[in-house]
């Protein structure tokens, strides 16, 4: 066993030494432009926004982040999706990160061209007082229905949507947002509550302000609580389309 | 005004020798056209399928505004089966979330324990050994070729061929076998660990995967020769759902889907993990992006994944399947029962969790259903401060009204059963 001991001994000790330093450049102030590896997306950007682009990282080995302005993010999404060097035309996702305690929320844009063959992420940060983004639903239709979830999951309204509602959660879900680090796991209100408001869940809980729109137009019989539309939720502030 | 082509000519795919269907020119062949109904005074009607109705293939519901038969407007609703499985990543350690993420695809659930266990890897800079890149190619396409004959079966049914279903429900059986003696588990196979597997294959597994190969090819043969020159699944699926290779590339479809209309862009030769560059395989494409050529691609999707899997059975190394680092993987039980050191080290791994160093990666694999992306990003703790899935469902499933506004309702079904989608991933 000795063997075996010694080798499970260093590991108790690598143990001690806590993570892996595999990454240990990703993290803290961004150094500078030149010594990174380059990236050519990333170099042109910087050419032809100059200041727009706030910080350039690398993580994980080949992963390039560069930070932009919330306020210019459809512009330079657009030029990196429309100029024929880089044409970043699959949006693989678009997500949001929330790290807690009052930093900003991070939208997350990663982005693949096909014809180029480059991976680029694309991040904006946005203070928790203002949470709004403009969408890039007319840059790739991809971004509805991840814009939607993010907007679900994080609050992050993001303006010029056509049709920002909740996707994943009910319409007319109270609580909040759940993927924000402030919302506790099992939920905001009591189970007691959540019981509560599970058993008086009534037939326009089933439909989309839209469908009832549409109903109403084509003249269906409808019971009148549903042609009155979704009731929003009674926690002020938490409702739908609440930021 | 609305006008439905029935292909009556049989189109006859080009085969090359041995079956083979890459890049075959899949030329339309219009029949003679007619007029299928006339619009009646104007009136529109507003349907609702599901969320509990078998060829959503899920709880998924569609609100159809109806123009007669011809869909005007389709509202998709989602959610029935929202688990959070992604604020329950951030309360569990690295290891534990890999439960969370079979339940997501549980029609290819090694798949997704593979990519969440390779971003958590690439993370920590964590190189596992070729024995194990190996098993996880098996474990992968594998569960591609299981996750077709599921797709292939269902759509079939939807579309009134109840044949096949049986064929492939039959070789699906024995994957669940292959899968059981694995990992223990049917469908929640839970078999990867950060830096490894669960456990190595078990003596006389490959074998048991080799008979299963050759049984398979012909079983896929007899499905081919079932439906590809059927007139029935011909008039049901030509010219039905088209999505141009423009449209398909803004929607970001991915996988076959994509491939379908003619977009070549498959991760496993675009960005190749795992030495896939070095396998030899073809990537199907298709040319029209309807129903048809995402059948054709996963048809030969499969015959593709039984070459990756004699190939990679070929290539299998010994040596040990997880890494050789303490960080990440439990000493053995016996020097955990017989010296301290490996006691308190087993502890430790244990109650404390694997950590990740501070950072984040977003890693994406192949999977059956598309491209599946995994995003981890670590405060350098033992549990994730956010882990995200880009499923491809997710995003699949976001382009059906744009294919079927316009079609008729019983192409819903089809169109719908084509996108192979599955709800657990989609809900989350």
């Amino acid at each position: 066993m000795t063997a075996g001991g010694d080798a499970f001994r260093q590991g108790a000790e690598g143990l001690e030494r806590g993570p892996l330093p595999s990454d240990a450049g990703g993290e803290g102030a961004a150094p500078p432009a030149g010594e990174l590896p380059p990236h050519p997306s990333v170099d042109a950007l910087r050419e032809e926004f100059g200041a727009g682009v706030l910080r350039h990282e690398l993580v994980a080995g080949d992963e390039h982040i560069v930070y932009v302005p919330p306020a210019h993010n459809v512009e330079v999404l657009t030029w990196l999706r429309d100029t024929p060097a880089h044409r970043y035309d699959f949006l693989q996702d678009l997500t949001a990160v929330d790290y807690g305690g009052g930093r900003p929320i991070q939208v997350v844009y990663q982005l693949w061209s096909i014809p180029n063959r480059l991976n680029l992420r694309v991040k904006c940060e946005l203070p928790l007082h203002a949470l709004e983004i403009e969408t890039v639903y007319y840059l790739w239709r991809a971004a509805d229905w991840l814009e939607r979830e993010v907007f679900d999951m994080f609050g992050v309204v993001f303006t010029g949507h056509p049709d920002l509602r909740r996707i994943l959660m009910p319409y007319n879900y109270a609580e909040g947002h759940p993927l924000r680090k402030d919302f506790p796991l099992r939920g905001r209100f009591s189970r007691a509550e959540q019981t509560r408001r599970a058993l008086s869940m009534k037939t326009e809980d089933h439909y989309s302000p839209q469908e009832l729109e549409l109903a109403h137009a084509l003249g269906q019989a409808l019971p009148e609580v549903m042609v009155e539309g979704p009731v929003q939720g009674d926690a002020p502030g938490i409702g739908i389309g609440a930021g | 005004m609305l006008k439905r082509v029935v292909y009556n000519v049989l189109r006859n795919p080009e085969l090359a020798p041995g079956g083979s269907l890459v890049h075959a020119p899949v030329v339309p062949v219009q029949g003679e056209a007619y007029e299928v109904h006339e619009d009646i005074a104007g009136e529109h009607m507003l349907i609702n399928i599901g969320p509990q109705h078998p060829a959503t293939h899920g709880v998924l519901r569609l609100v159809l505004e109806l123009d007669g038969e011809t869909v005007v407007r389709c509202i998709p609703h989602i959610g029935y089966l929202h688990s959070s499985f992604e604020k329950l990543g951030e309360y569990r350690d690295w290891n534990q979330i890999v439960p969370l993420t079979d339940r997501m695809d549980y029609l290819a659930p090694l798949i997704y324990n593979c990519a969440y266990a390779m971003a958590v890897e690439k993370l920590m800079g964590i190189e596992v050994t070729e024995r194990c890149k190996v098993v996880r190619v098996i474990c992968m396409e594998m569960d591609r070729i299981f996750s077709h004959l599921l797709w292939l079966g269902t759509t079939a049914i939807d579309l009134g061929a109840f044949t096949v279903f049986l064929y492939t429900f039959q070789q699906r059986e024995k994957v669940y076998d292959l899968h059981e003696r694995f990992t223990g588990a049917r469908i929640t196979t839970s078999s990867t660990r950060i830096g490894g597997m669960m456990a190595d294959l078990p003596p006389g597994w490959i074998g048991q995967l080799q008979e299963f190969l050759d049984n398979f090819v012909p079983v896929l043969d007899e499905v081919e020769t079932l439906l590809t020159n059927n007139a029935i699944w011909i008039g049901r699926t030509q010219g039905v759902g088209e999505i141009s290779a423009a449209d398909a590339v803004n929607f970001g479809l991915s996988g076959p889907n994509l491939r379908a209309s003619g977009v070549d862009y498959d991760i496993r030769k675009d960005r190749p993990y795992y030495d896939y560059e070095t396998y030899d395989f073809d990537v199907p494409v298709g040319e029209h992006g309807d129903i048809y050529d995402r059948y054709l691609c996963r048809m030969e999707e499969m015959r593709q994944s039984v070459s990756l899997l004699r190939q990679a059975i070929e290539r299998l190394p010994g040596g040990p399947i997880n890494v050789d680092d303490p960080r990440v993987i439990l000493p053995t039980k016996t020097a955990a029962m017989n010296d301290m050191e490996s006691m308190i080290h087993h502890f430790k791994v244990v109650m404390e969790g694997v950590r990740a160093p501070v950072g984040e990666s977003w890693f994406s694999v192949e999977s059956s259903k598309g491209e599946l992306g995994m995003y981890v990003v670590s405060d350098g703790g033992a549990k994730p401060v956010r882990w995200r899935v880009r499923g491809p469902s997710f995003i699949n499933i976001a382009a059906l009204p744009h294919m079927i506004e316009g079609a008729l309702l019983s192409d819903v079904i089809a169109v719908n059963a084509s996108l192979d989608i599955v709800l657990g991933e989609i809900d989350r």
